[in-house]
């Protein structure tokens, strides 16, 4: 009974001792880092999943959101076609051994604030035949292996599986895949701790950025299961040849290309287990070649003790990420805005949060706009769909992949409730739209109706 | 009125009971060995190892400490020395329970503090054990008259 009283004290301990919000502080591009904190327990709030019924999340004034189709299995990263149509990647992967007691019980603990729903494997196509934001839906492929990552040059689309990365043929219009993917290059699959493996093309097309996340949290499963994990691979589209871009990335959930510029950007989810307030998520340009930490160091040169041995010049050599997005949100979704998605988030990216499990005070569980201005952050992130939980932990849905339609929508894939939300400004930015005000811009890439194919493809629009 | 009174063992632990004692003492054993393993080569398994040897001494220890209660709670039937070994046998539980907690950090985290804790429950276990199976003398005579103790 004596150490029933204690396990239960242990984590209102935690919580008052820990701040309760997410403060200002620990967001931008200069978070202030606590010192680690490591109860006897870990701080573990999971989510409490409840049916939308007649609730939709909410979003800013002038702005409406929809469900345009519903019921799919565990939908994760989607891309919007040329021609307006839109492909959702559905699944759930990760082979992971439990390896420890702790793994047995905290994979009961994590799979109550989840999907029951089995993975789909598949790829489905999302149609608004009469452009009335009414969508239909099919399958476009089946049998893939826990699809993630998306991406369309010309008419090759790529698709991220959690063990290789294959092409399909596609298109313009095509609403089914003509035959099985041919195999691009296989991706490390081992384990696959962290199995989402995040795609994007170069701005050229001829390159394919892949995200690897680590095998571990913190090297819990050994330096030998982290070869080849925990980066970012740059692969030749046209060979299959694979090179590491960048590496000490945790788990680069996302990856988008910025307009005008080319650069490659991410969004990461660092560690956990070292208290409600770190390791902050953050969203960063990949420099080629770069060092960003794991598992020797978070944020620069603030040293991880549970990795040994220890490496100090690889400590030394880690350059901090650009931008925090908060502790434990889970980013796993990013995609740069548009003019045409009004005044307010046009020049920005949006940033789909899936949720905390390691923290008092749950973080996440919306998606939020990071503005820019002159191609780098400038502000505090805001919200942008939020309502997927409420603060007795019911929680309705659950943000991954977001995706910005050029047309001017987001496109946000919800792996707890199966849904894919639009949401899209009441009045729509462009050129009939003149009373917005000088600030709005026509987008030179969106065609007047959504159902028209284009008559000519450009290089793809980078995918979450 | 003289009485025939059969000699009486009085044993402090049930020979059930000295199993689960003796199993679990193994395991703590086992843990602290693979702890220190691990602390010398940073090979994780020997972590895992650790960890798993733990959740069965606890296993094996729960159950033994359920017998030890029981033998508290039975005043007539009680030995002498199961008060003592009762109460050092549920310090190696508990601390060994905290040990488990500790074990479930990842990696480094869960040292050096479950080492030193994984030693402890292995000196606390001994302790109890030899507390246990120390049986309490017994006044034996062979034959006739004099009830033993």
């Amino acid at each position: 009974m004596k150490t029933l009283s204690v396990i239960a004290a242990v984590p209102l301990l935690a919580a008052v001792g820990v701040c309760s919000a997410q403060s200002g502080s620990l967001v931008g591009p200069e978070p202030e880092l606590p010192k680690p904190q490591q109860g006897l327990l870990p701080d573990m709030v999971i989510a409490e999943p409840a049916p939308w019924g007649d609730k939709v999340p909410t979003v800013p004034e002038g702005y409406t959101i929809a469900a345009i189709a519903t019921d799919l299995k565990i939908p994760r990263q989607t891309l919007v076609l040329p021609n307006g149509d839109i492909l959702v990647a559905e699944g759930r992967g990760g082979n992971a051994a439990k390896l420890k007691p702790k793994d047995v019980i905290a994979g009961i603990i994590k799979a109550r604030g989840t999907s029951p729903v089995k993975g789909g494997n598949r790829l489905t196509l999302l149609r608004d035949p009469e452009g009335d934001g009414t969508y239909e839906a099919s399958t476009f492929a089946e049998n893939l292996n826990a699809p993630y990552g998306l991406a369309l040059v010309d008419n090759n689309l790529y698709v991220a599986n959690q063990d290789a990365l294959v092409r399909f043929d596609y298109q313009p219009g095509q609403t089914k895949a003509s035959g099985p993917p041919e195999t691009v290059t296989l991706l490390p699959s081992e384990i696959n701790h962290h199995w989402t493996k995040a795609l994007t093309a170069s701005a050229d097309g001829q390159y394919l950025y892949v995200g690897i996340g680590s095998n571990s949290n913190i090297t819990e499963r050994g330096m030998t299961a982290e070869a080849d994990r925990a980066r970012v691979w740059r692969v030749n589209a046209r060979t299959g040849e694979s090179k590491t871009y960048a590496t000490g990335l945790r788990n680069p959930t996302a990856l988008t290309i910025q307009p005008d510029t080319g650069q490659l950007w991410a969004v990461v989810n660092e560690r956990d287990e070292l208290g409600s307030d770190l390791v902050p998520d953050y969203l960063t340009t990949v420099q080629e070649g770069a060092f960003y930490g794991w598992p020797y160091s978070y944020w620069g040169q603030h040293v991880d003790e549970r990795v040994r041995p220890q490496d100090p010049e690889k400590v030394k050599a880690a350059i901090k990420p650009d931008y925090s997005l908060g502790a434990h949100v889970a980013a796993l979704g990013v995609d740069f805005s548009t003019a045409a998605m009004g005044d307010r988030f046009a020049e920005g990216v949006f940033v789909g949060e899936h949720g905390s499990w390691n923290r008092s005070e749950p973080s996440g569980y919306k998606v939020v706009f990071v503005p820019f201005s002159a191609g780098r952050p400038s502000g505090p992130p805001v919200d942008f769909v939020a309502g997927f939980r409420d603060s007795d932990g019911t929680t309705r849905g659950r943000p991954v992949g977001v995706t910005v339609d050029p047309r001017g929508a987001l496109i946000v894939a919800d792996d707890l409730s199966n849904t894919i939300w639009r949401i899209t400004p009441k009045q729509p930015a462009g050129p009939r739209t003149q009373t917005d005000g000088p600030a709005s811009v026509q987008t030179p890439t969106s065609p007047p109706t959504p159902t028209q194919t284009p008559t000519q493809t450009p290089t793809s629009t980078p995918p979450t | 009125m003289p009485q025939i009174v059969e000699p009486r063992y009085a044993l402090t632990v049930h020979p059930l009971h000295a199993v689960f004692v003796g199993g679990a003492l193994s395991l703590f054993i086992g843990a602290a060995l693979s702890d220190v393993a691990y602390a010398m080569s940073f090979d994780i398994q020997w972590n895992n190892f650790g960890s798993w040897l733990l959740v069965g001494a606890l296993i094996f220890g729960g159950v033994a400490l359920i017998f030890a209660i029981v033998d508290l709670f039975r005043a007539q039937q009680r030995a002498r020395g199961v008060i003592p070994y009762s109460l050092v046998w549920i310090a190696a539980w508990v601390v060994g329970f905290f040990n488990a907690l500790i074990h479930a950090r990842d990696a480094w985290a869960s040292m050096p503090a479950g080492l030193v804790l994984s030693v402890v429950t292995v000196v606390l276990a001994g302790i109890a054990t030899w507390l246990g199976f120390r049986t309490p003398h017994i006044f034996r005579t062979p034959h006739i008259s004099r009830g033993a103790v």
